[in-house]
């Protein structure tokens, strides 16, 4: 009888909220709040002077980057954060080098990574993946990227970079850009915003690229204002701070639906006229056509400082989870 | 005036009260009870109820629902009631309780989401119980009502 095969169970989720980064797995930056994030910065902030030289406070640790997906900036600022603690690294940056190209499943991948080493780092192209991943894992794990899901490290570089160049997080005018339909990074920016105490966040998008609705439920959830818009002509002269993504086209599940949105949507000098002198523009990078290059000589660009503040900030995380002073 | 019953009281067993109106067969389909078994079943449909306005009964001879079993009825029927008979008398009155947590029970509607490829056993989080709305504790897809009872129903086939 299916009834008996069935297994329900009467459970609650503990939450760890505001618990501080000791031993803990990033799977999404609301698993964290404002204050979290505040002692994060400061040690960031702290850290950034050994960006550029090395510490030992990790010498004994191993560090496992298993990148089920392709990545530039998270792999290599993770893996510097690492080499200038002290630290070593080991790890893949594709299935087809592994045994999962055998046939291989991920909880038995991470069983091993588990065995190697004392912290694991993982992308991966299923939303759930890092979830599932630190489930079976002793040792903590970052999610650094789950699909279309979260990528929660990028957001808490994307707010220093805020807290960096604005001075605060809070009363701000936020209008976050692009794809945000399938990019994880524009999710995880607007759930970090819902933990401090934004103005506004305009939500820019073509109507087939909409915010999906859980990350909109927990803004309304946390009384955060936001207005969806469709040009960012519209809003531009109000805005503190632009977030800029590219169209994901690698998870349009229809190419049809992806030549639909294609270029739709470019920040340039002309866009920029009408802007406060002090908007600062933050992408995630890779960036394809969104941005105009021009725009990288004006006072706007702030993508390659976010990139650069990428080595700090996850420094100071796995400072952190570890419990390391420095 | 004495209320007349319109189908006779049970000796032992378990009769489901305030089923929403016309979902008896889904809660009989649900409990895998396709008449065969031998034993009585009766079915009551659209009769009036001071709370539901409209409800359905059902009542099984000898057979007492698990714990479980109640739980499952929660998912289609989140106002039912059951009672369990023994010897013409109720000895047990369950209030059915949406789960908190659902755990292998239902397929996440998200195709990327892991617990489609991977062996892992799917869990969703019951996040509102009228309209009743699951999510994913994996990927945060939602399930809802309609998609619930799809997939209840699919797996009695």
């Amino acid at each position: 009888m299916c009834a008996e095969l069935i297994c329900l169970v009467l459970d609650s989720f503990e939450g760890l909220l505001g618990s501080g980064f000791k031993g803990r797995d990033i799977i999404s930056i609301t698993d964290f709040d404002r204050e979290d994030l505040q002692e994060l910065f400061e040690r960031a902030y702290r850290l950034e002077r050994f960006s550029r030289s090395k510490l030992d406070v990790l010498k004994d640790k191993v560090m496992a980057l298993a990148f089920f997906e392709p990545s530039t900036r998270t792999r290599m600022s993770f893996e510097t954060a690492m080499k200038r603690l002290g630290g070593s690294t080991i790890g893949f940056t594709s299935e087809e080098a592994t045994s999962i190209a055998k046939g291989e499943t991920l909880g038995d991948t991470i069983r091993m990574l588990d065995a190697y080493s004392d912290i694991i780092v993982i992308r991966h192209r299923l939303e759930g993946a890092a979830k599932y991943a630190a489930e079976i894992a002793s040792v903590p794990v970052i999610n650094a990227g789950d699909g279309k899901q979260h990528h929660p490290t990028q957001a808490m570089i994307d707010l220093y970079t805020i807290w960096r160049l604005k001075g605060t997080i809070d009363g701000l005018v936020y209008g976050v850009l692009g794809d945000l339909k399938y990019a994880r990074t524009t999710a995880s920016f607007t759930l970090a915003l819902g933990l401090f105490k934004p103005k506004v966040i305009y939500l820019i998008s073509h109507p087939l690229l909409r915010m999906r609705e859980s990350v909109k439920e927990y803004l309304r959830s946390k009384g955060i204002k936001f207005v969806e818009v469709e040009n960012l002509d519209d809003v531009i002269e109000e805005l503190d701070v632009l977030y800029v993504v590219r169209i994901q086209k690698e998870r349009f599940p229809d190419p049809s639906e992806y030549e639909k949105v294609k270029g739709s949507y470019m920040v340039t000098l002309k866009t920029l006229a009408k802007a406060k002198k002090d908007l600062i523009i933050l992408h995630p990078l890779p960036r394809v056509d969104e941005i105009d290059r021009r725009i990288d000589q004006t006072p706007h660009a702030a993508y390659f400082k976010q990139a650069a503040w990428g080595v700090p900030v996850r420094m100071a995380l796995l400072t952190l989870i570890f419990d390391v002073e420095v | 005036m004495k209320k007349e019953l319109i189908v006779s009281k049970i000796k032992n067993g378990t009769v489901i009260d305030h089923i929403p109106a016309g979902k008896a067969l889904t809660v009989l389909r649900i409990l895998g009870i396709t008449g065969r078994e031998g034993t009585m079943v009766a079915i009551v449909m659209n009769v009036e109820s001071k709370k539901l306005g409209k409800k359905d009964i059902v009542k099984i001879e000898n057979r007492e629902l698990t714990p479980k079993e109640t739980d499952l009825i929660a998912l289609i029927a989140p106002t039912a009631t059951i009672n369990i008979v023994r010897n013409f008398t109720v000895v047990e009155k369950r209030k059915v309780v949406v789960p908190k947590i659902i755990r292998g029970l239902l397929r996440c509607p998200n195709p990327t989401c892991v617990t489609r490829v991977e062996p892992v056993e799917s869990v969703f989080e019951t996040i509102s119980i009228n309209p009743l709305i699951l999510r994913c504790a994996y990927c945060g897809s939602e399930l809802r009502g309609e998609d619930i009872e799809q997939q209840l129903l699919g797996q009695q086939t």
